[in-house]
């Protein structure tokens, strides 16, 4: 059976991936949808949400659009999630691939730096990293994966531990392969099924990171994110919570589709597995 | 002598994967009060399902046709009390994070309506009985602070604590090496003995089972071949897959306890 | 002991490359203490150079980072210029509140999240099992620090249950029990915001550690046992599924300091968390790298009470490291 079949069978998977579905339509559709600089002024400030049917849900305290600004929010939830998993898994499965192929003082040296990033509290260590450096989309995605990038180099090492002594890696140095060009054309590929396997945890993490250094007013100034909208709402929590409560129902939608979606792949691959 | 235990027109079949597994078919003996029975047959005979099902252990979503009948006791058994049960292998069936005294004392509060203070002392009288040196410190041990020999001995005190009527022996003796093997098979026969058990012996090995058993029953497919006197069917067999069985050097899986092999 | 004294010694390499990796950050900012004192008090360029010659700023760099070295020997953190204080002062100030916060937070997560996750773990499969499963796979969606805000219009704003705001009544001449209460109000929603994320992640250990249990030889054996179901699911099933959790604690520590910076930022509650969203806002780079070493054996210190914890419940844990 395919993969995809066997994806679309346990109800949570669907419903995961019809969120993250309607979360990349949203991404897409904001600026055809909503072509004017959503940061821009709108309407009326502080609307309510369904009172004006051109602002469906209202305004903000500087009469922007919320939905106009959700819409393009996806897109650097979205941009910064995949980003800063895709570099934590670059970063990892590299310094985890080369400790466990190289061993000895290399593999001590480079777990010992791992233990190190995984003392430091991660968030903290994004927060300095962003107020060291100043805030950019780009220095956001590095500083969310300067804390996310152990797990992986923990799971790539100990794979690649037990991949090193197979036949086609022995057969790799017998053809007198240099020893990097194995680390990373044989080993590294059959290491990496188990790391992708953490990637929906670290994209969930990354967004979640990312909504946290925004509403601290640590994230990207020029880009729309929802927990800056969630930050700005604060200000007026008392007389207009909708303003702090959409951004972050929208924030909660996406993290617990990418979890749904996640949970739902690794159990059809796990099952696909089983049958094979 | 009394019957203790009658099976009758016994199936088990497991679900799983859409699919149902019958894994035992039609199995019917009788048992009788102080009676040494040997179950005999590879891996997938359907030996231990025989064995979980009498203790009414199988796991969910399994379908059982038939009896199993106790009639001396009038009424439904009690797993500890009534029947004893041990496992292969001693160092997956022992709780690792609870003493060796807690386990056992367990099942006597359980059964035999004491106090945990007193129950700790009924299970060193126990430890004593199945002979492991030092009962007292014993108590307070963990199972991985034992040898595999002596974690099965415990495993015995649990399963005699109440002094069940029945002992189920599922290879109890196969994950233990050669020497500490006799050693245990010598354990069970002395208690069965004393305390007037009937013994299901669950074996894969016939050599081993013909020494300690009155009666063996040979399981293949899930379906009892032949049953009889033990000596009977090691001299004069009338099923050929049990002649073939003896021949296969009396063992299936692993060297026996008589072959050379064994010990060298 | 010898556990205790191997984790100390292993600690000392990771804390070292902490210590030349907040260093290099800290090389990394622009510009310097001075700057940023002379931003704040104003100076002339004689100030300026006068002002880095006393602290050590115009030697080269592997001599600073020997000076840095050499003042954390001493604990010695250095000086804060917006606090005008020492920064080892300042942090020791803000901890307790912090610890507090972490610490009831963990006491709520992981003593809720094991207890629903041997109700849901007790029978695998049922309703409650499911529910409880999707139901904490939901709350581990939910930021903290937006639960914090919703948690706030709810019970603070319409219900007027918890303040919403500070870890005590200022200046309310509160002592002994009565302040002890006060301050247990204002912690409930901080509580609540920074520990559910967690209570849910303790509950999915929890459940799936009972499952893996269940399927154990000596859990058919302890059925064989004819002990009862009761003691069964906590002695036998329970008791074991609990260890995964325990190491669960020891990793989350970082995770949950990390949290409670913008927790503590949300509740105003003048903690580590807050501390450092103070240092980021006046750029006091040497306070933000303070705190992040304190937090880094904070965390140590966390891990080793965990892995003492953990000799204690696993018996088996004291065997291998002695025949290791």
């Amino acid at each position: 059976m395919s993969l995809l079949r066997r994806f679309l069978r346990t109800p949570e998977a669907v419903a995961g991936a019809l969120i993250l579905a309607a979360l990349v339509a949203m991404a897409l559709a904001a600026p055809l949808l909503f072509p004017r600089d959503p940061l821009s002024i709108a309407g009326p400030a502080l609307l309510p949400p369904f009172q004006d049917w051109s602002l469906p849900l209202g305004t903000d305290r500087l009469g922007r659009d919320v939905l106009a600004e959700l819409f393009h929010g996806a897109r650097t939830s979205i941009a910064v999630g995949l980003a800063a998993a895709a570099t934590s898994i670059a970063i990892g499965a590299t310094i985890g691939t080369l400790a466990g192929f190289a061993g000895g003082l290399t593999d001590e040296v480079l777990m010992r730096i791992t233990d190190a990033f995984q003392t430091v509290p991660g968030f903290l260590l994004a927060l300095a990293f962003v107020s060291v450096v100043g805030p950019s989309l780009a220095v956001v995605v590095i500083a969310i994966a300067l804390g996310a990038w152990t797990g992986p180099a923990r799971v790539a090492r100990a794979e690649v531990l037990s991949i090193r002594e197979r036949d086609y890696v022995a057969s790799a140095r017998v053809i007198g392969m240099h020893p990097l060009e194995i680390a990373f054309r044989e080993v590294l590929p059959n290491a990496l099924p188990p790391v992708l396997a953490l990637s929906s945890i670290i994209v969930a993490a990354a967004i979640l990171v990312e909504a946290a250094l925004s509403f601290l007013g640590l994230g990207d100034p020029n880009r729309v994110t929802w927990g800056g909208m969630i930050a700005e709402g604060r200000a007026v929590l008392r007389s207009a919570p909708f303003l702090s409560i959409i951004p972050g129902i929208a924030l909660v939608l996406t993290v617990l589709g990418v979890y749904l979606a996640g949970e739902g792949f690794v159990e059809a691959s796990a099952a696909r597995k089983r049958q094979s | 002598m009394s019957v203790r235990l009658t099976v009758e027109k016994l199936g088990v079949s497991y679900r799983g994967d859409g699919r149902e597994t019958e894994v035992l078919k039609d199995v019917s003996f009788e048992l009788r009060a102080g009676e040494r029975l040997a179950i005999i047959g590879e891996s997938g005979s359907g030996k231990s399902t025989l064995a979980l099902a009498i203790a009414g252990l199988l796991p969910a979503g399994s379908r059982v046709d038939g009896n199993v009948r106790w009639p001396e006791l009038g009424r439904q058994p009690i797993n500890g009390r009534d029947l004893g049960f041990v496992f292969q292998d001693p160092s997956s069936s022992l709780n690792p994070v609870l003493t060796i005294g807690e386990q056992i004392a367990e099942v006597v509060r359980a059964h035999l309506g004491m106090a945990w203070r007193e129950a700790y002392a009924h299970a060193e009288m126990l430890l004593g009985r199945v002979r492991l040196p030092d009962p007292a410190s014993a108590l307070r041990a963990f199972p991985h602070q034992l040898s595999g020999g002596q974690r099965q001995r415990v495993a015995i005190a649990e399963a005699i604590a109440a002094r069940p009527s029945l002992l189920i022996a599922d290879e109890a003796t196969s994950a233990l090496d050669t020497i500490v093997q006799a050693d245990i098979v010598k354990l069970i026969e002395e208690l069965v003995v004393e305390d007037g058990v009937s013994l299901m012996f669950i074996s894969h090995d016939i050599a081993l089972a013909s020494q300690i058993a009155d009666r063996i029953a040979v399981f293949r497919h899930g379906r009892l071949v032949e049953i009889g006197e033990a000596e009977q069917i090691v001299d004069a067999p009338r099923e050929a897959y049990t002649k073939s069985l003896l021949a296969a050097h009396m063992g299936l899986d692993t060297p026996s306890l008589l072959s050379p092999e064994a010990v060298a | 002991m010898l556990l205790l004294r191997r984790r100390l010694i292993g600690a000392i390499p990771v804390l070292l490359i902490v210590v030349v990796g907040t260093f290099l950050l800290l090389e990394a900012a622009p510009g310097d203490a001075v700057d940023a004192y002379v931003g704040m008090t104003g100076g002339d360029a004689g100030l300026i150079a006068e002002l880095r010659q006393t602290w050590g700023l115009d030697q080269p760099a592997l001599a600073r980072l020997a000076a840095y070295l050499w003042s954390l020997a001493h604990l010695d953190l250095g000086y804060s210029v917006t606090f005008s204080r020492p920064i080892r002062d300042v942090i020791l100030e803000r901890l307790p509140n912090t610890l507090l916060l972490m610490g009831s937070a963990t006491a709520l997560s992981f003593g809720a999240g094991s207890l629903l996750g041997i109700v849901a773990g007790a029978r695998p499969g049922s309703f409650r099992d499911r529910f409880l499963s999707i139901g904490s796979l939901a709350l581990y969606a939910v930021p903290g620090f937006w639960l914090g805000l919703v948690l706030t219009v709810l019970f603070s704003v319409q219900l007027r249950w918890f303040p919403s705001s500070g870890i005590e009544t200022i200046a309310s001449g509160k002592a002994g029990v009565s302040r002890a209460l006060d301050i247990a109000q204002h912690l409930v929603l901080p509580v609540a915001a920074l520990g559910i994320i967690y209570l849910a992640l303790y509950l999915r250990v929890m459940r799936a550690g009972m499952a893996e249990i269940w399927r154990m030889d000596f859990v058919l054996a302890a059925r064989a046992k004819g002990i009862s179901r009761r003691r069964i699911v906590w002695r036998h099933v329970a008791r074991n599924a609990l260890l995964p959790l325990v190491t669960m604690l020891g990793l989350q520590s970082a995770a949950m300091l990390g949290g409670s910076v913008v927790i503590e930022s949300v509740f105003s509650i003048p903690g580590l968390g807050r501390l450092a969203q103070e240092a980021v806002g006046s750029r006091d780079t040497p306070l933000l790298l303070g705190i992040i070493l304190v937090s880094a054996v904070l965390v140590i210190l966390i891990n080793l009470v965990v892995d003492m914890l953990y000799a204690v419940l696993d018996p088996r844990v004291g065997a291998s490291e002695e025949s290791a």
